[in-house]
């Protein structure tokens, strides 16, 4: 073990149904009855916080789960169900103090409009630890459940054709518009336009109001928010990304990307794509996270995390293999893979627990306090909001002319 | 033998973005942050209130073009609200009113079983619609709904949500860890609605909720609207509190459930009510009375006479006589985003009718808005408001109100600690919540013992 204290990263954990692989429900610990119930939630949420974890995001989306890419498996032998992730965030909201609240929201057939005042209104509930994961949906079967617009089917293989790739690029520009008003709305309201001024009778200076006019291609929204602007300003936004077309809405529109390299060489290979995006959005000044996504199977014995991989397979009937690399072994092993991934550049690690129940626990007890020992990770929250644990100032309004300039500055002084 | 008492249903609704809400008083907190939410979620669960309320709008109101900053502007979203209450408080139902205009079923219906669930089954939906183009512009759908559709799309709707909340019977999760069965049916879920307004089908991804549906409460006023209540609402948000007006309306609606094969009980009228309290009816009198003055300023006066002349009044003197230039009809209105226009179907009638209320009283501008239109709805000494919500209810005006206090969050505090004990020292008003879901506070049936298959979980 290296004497020199590491750099520290950051670690967030993602929460799925009773864990990420799919037969991880059949576990004894993994409590699948309670899956519709808040104390599940918040049991999970309340231990990822005794950990120290920066935040927890919440995974959603708005048709049933499938093992397919593109329609439903009429599968019974797995989790299917979920509750929708805003609700559960702002649910565990007032039961933790310190944990950063990412839920997930799917840009495709929501209302960007909604969604801005939804996650201001969690990080109002939850004084500052407030993010959102956009993501898309090319899925004929949920364009169904809204009836608005007609997607094709297509299998995974399928949208690299052509004509799956013009579908996948108009939603991730309509995701980036997307994200840009969100973010617009959540400047809508200067922080000072509540003025509560007795004299005059007024409760708000609506010189501090600001229509956004936001008109792109798939929507126009006028604004202003009708929340006023969240106690971050601007609540982190995070987008995981395996491609070109999103590391750019990542490098263009993000504070976080989620990123899935098997390896330090791919790791280091994605940063620098993701990098050159930032610089030739205009973004390179601006401080960007990026975490590697992993599938963790996490036991002091790496044998015995072995064997329950091969268990789990066995029930699942075939191996599960997802987008992100699948870790089997000790929070010693973990911990090394961790720092070398940080060496290639990657800035913090979402972990995706195989079993909520047996590998969350195992990432609090075994794998923190052995980043502990390493200098690596925080011995305690050191800032009440999630900008703050992430290193992030808080941002300039971009309305606001006059107090742009300090704000400016304040944000250099945290990148550099 | 004389009829037994009725239980009385009380709710609290939190103060919002009109007049009601005095901002300026040293008491007054914050309308955003969850503190004040919680302490009023508390205190209503304290006095054992039936269930929390929240209004919405969907766009911040203007007048003369510009953003309306006289009264309380701008409040957090009523689901993630509503959810975060659900940590701190065990048993208050959790009423939020959503639009069925800018919101579309599948994702309504997710967010309301959602809520039920993670309330351990207290959610309801004041279900509302609206039309205008106004609001329309912070929306992919826009103004696109003609106004005389908006009933028949808010009824297919809620139709549609209805379709969606009953996929699921709620005996599908089996999670069979053993046999590896976790859904005993591949097709739960499965809904196909095809409709003048919504055209969708597929699967639903939220498992029944505690409550089957979430209770469904309904607030228009008209003909159509008091339909729609009669055949789909379990509750009505109605704005009769007075005596005589609440009686008729009471019997009214009461009088249309029969035609959907629905008992007397099952819909239950909640008008809005107001209230200030004193040791004795005269110092609440005295009290009420300066509320009133707080609550229209001079300035508000004149905002709330263009509501009504549809023009620019600035020049008027609120202390001085009503116009004597006559409203203008035309269709653009010069306040926006808000409702209480369109209750002024003649303008020019109402303004004559006013005019000669301020004459035979000697009334300035000022005087007649608060006399017209801000009178609270109980005024007294807590055995006075006591007795007069007892007698409402008792003599068919209402099954209860929702109290609308004026000071966040602690207007409400004074009534959870003086007239609540009073109510329940008459023997009608609830000592212990007798059930942990709001179907159970407000006596409802559980959707599923209607059709008499319901799963015991």
């Amino acid at each position: 073990m290296s004497s020199a204290p590491s750099s520290p990263l950051h670690l967030a954990v993602a929460l799925d149904g009773t864990g990420w692989h799919p037969a991880s429900w059949r576990e004894p610990v993994a409590r699948p009855r309670d899956l519709f119930t808040a104390g599940y939630w918040a049991d999970l949420v309340v231990e990822a916080e005794r950990g120290l974890l920066d935040f927890v995001t919440f995974e959603d989306g708005l048709g049933l789960q499938s093992s397919h890419f593109g329609d439903l498996d009429g599968r019974t032998d797995q989790v299917r169900g979920r509750l929708d992730a805003v609700l559960t965030a702002s649910r565990v909201a007032p039961l933790t103090r310190h944990i950063g609240l990412v839920p997930t929201v799917v840009a495709t057939h929501t209302e960007p409009f909604h969604i801005s005042k939804a996650i201001a209104t969690l990080d109002y509930v939850s004084t500052g630890r407030a993010g959102l994961r956009v993501r898309i949906t090319p899925r004929a079967h949920e364009a169904a459940h809204f009836g608005r617009r007609t997607f094709p089917p297509f299998s995974l293989a399928q949208l690299r054709s052509p004509a799956g790739q013009e579908l996948i690029t108009g939603l991730f520009d309509e995701a980036a518009d997307y994200v840009e008003v969100v973010r617009r709305l959540w400047d809508s309201w200067e922080d000072d336009a509540e003025i509560r001024d007795a004299a005059t009778g007024r409760f708000i200076d609506r010189d501090k109001l600001h229509y956004i006019d936001f008109e792109g291609a798939y929507f126009s929204v006028k604004g202003p928010s009708i929340t006023p602007r969240p106690p971050q300003g601007q609540p982190l936004v995070s987008a995981l990304a395996h491609d070109t077309l999103p590391y750019r809405l990542v490098a263009r529109q993000a504070d976080i990307g989620y990123v899935t390299p098997h390896d330090a060489g791919q790791a280091r290979a994605i940063v620098a794509e993701i990098r050159a995006e930032q610089e030739a959005a205009g973004r390179a000044a601006e401080p960007l996270h990026i975490f590697g996504d992993l599938v963790i199977f996490l036991d002091d014995d790496p044998a015995a995390a072995a064997s329950r991989r091969a268990r789990l397979d066995d029930l699942a009937g075939e191996p599960y293999l997802g987008d992100a690399r699948v870790f089997t072994g000790s929070p010693v092993q973990l911990a090394d893979l961790l720092q070398e991934l940080q060496s290639a550049g990657l800035t913090g690690f979402r972990l995706r627990p195989a079993v909520h129940g047996h590998d969350l626990p195992a990432i609090t007890s075994g794998l923190v306090p052995e980043l502990q020992r390493r200098g690596a990770f925080r011995r305690a929250y050191e800032a009440d909001t999630l900008r703050g644990l992430l290193g992030l100032a808080r941002p300039a309004n971009r309305y606001a002319a006059t107090t742009a300039a300090t704000t400016a500055t304040a944000t250099a002084t945290a990148t550099a | 033998m004389s009829k037994p008492l009725k239980q009385i249903h009380l709710a609290a609704h939190f103060p919002g973005v009109n007049n009601t809400t005095v901002w300026s008083d040293p008491a007054a907190g914050s309308h955003i942050e969850f503190s004040s939410f919680a302490h009023f979620a508390r205190t209503a669960e304290r006095a054992k209130f039936d269930f929390l309320f929240l209004a919405e709008g969907l766009r911040l109101r203007e007048q003369g073009g510009k953003i309306y900053d006289l009264d309380v502007v701008g409040r957090p979203d009523t689901f993630t609200v509503l959810a975060a209450l659900a940590a701190v408080t065990e048993h208050l139902g959790l009423t939020g009113t959503i639009n069925s205009t800018f919101n579309e079923p599948y994702e309504v219906a997710r967010q309301f079983a959602s809520l039920d669930h993670l309330s351990g089954g207290r959610s309801a939906w004041n279900v509302v619609t609206s039309w205008d183009a106004f609001t329309g512009e912070n929306f992919r759908r826009g103004g696109f709904l003609p106004q005389e559709e908006r009933y028949s799309r808010a009824k297919e709707f809620l139709a549609t949500a209805n379709e969606l909340f009953d996929s699921w019977r709620g005996d599908e999760i089996l999670a069979d860890q053993a046999t590896g069965t976790f859904l005993r049916d591949a097709k739960a879920g499965s809904f196909t609605h095809t409709g003048r307004h919504f055209d969708i089908h597929g699967q639903f991804n939220v498992p029944r909720s505690p409550q089957g549906r979430p209770v469904i409460f309904q607030a228009g006023d008209s003909d159509e609207g008091r339909e729609f209540a009669a055949s789909s609402a379990d509750a009505i948000f109605s704005r009769y509190a007075t005596l005589e007006g609440g009686r008729a309306f009471y019997r009214d609606v009461k009088n249309r459930l029969a035609t959907y094969g629905r008992g007397h009980d099952q819909l239950k009228i909640l008008p809005a009510a107001s209230f200030v309290l004193g040791d004795t009816d005269a110092e609440a009198e005295e009290l009420a009375k300066e509320v009133r003055r707080q609550q229209v300023s001079g300035a508000t006066a004149i905002k709330h006479l263009e509501f009504v002349w549809n023009r620019d009044l600035s020049a008027y003197d609120p202390d001085g006589p009503l116009p004597d230039i006559d409203p203008d009809p035309g269709e653009h209105h010069i306040a926006r985003g808000r409702a209480q226009v369109r209750m002024y179907h003649d303008p020019l009638a109402t303004a004559r009718e006013w005019r000669e209320l301020a004459a035979a009283n000697n009334w300035s501008i000022r005087d007649l808005v608060i006399e017209t239109g801000n009178r609270q709805t109980f005024i007294g000494s807590p055995a006075t408001v006591a007795k007069t919500i007892n007698d409402f209810v008792q003599a068919d005006a209402s099954d209860g109100f929702i109290l609308v206090p004026h000071i966040t969050p602690g207007g409400l505090d004074v009534f959870a600690d003086k007239v609540v004990p009073l109510l329940q020292e008459r023997g009608v008003f609830r000592t212990e919540y007798q059930g942990p879901t709001l179907r159970d506070h407000l006596g409802l049936a559980h959707p599923d013992d209607a059709r008499g298959e319901r799963v015991a979980s």
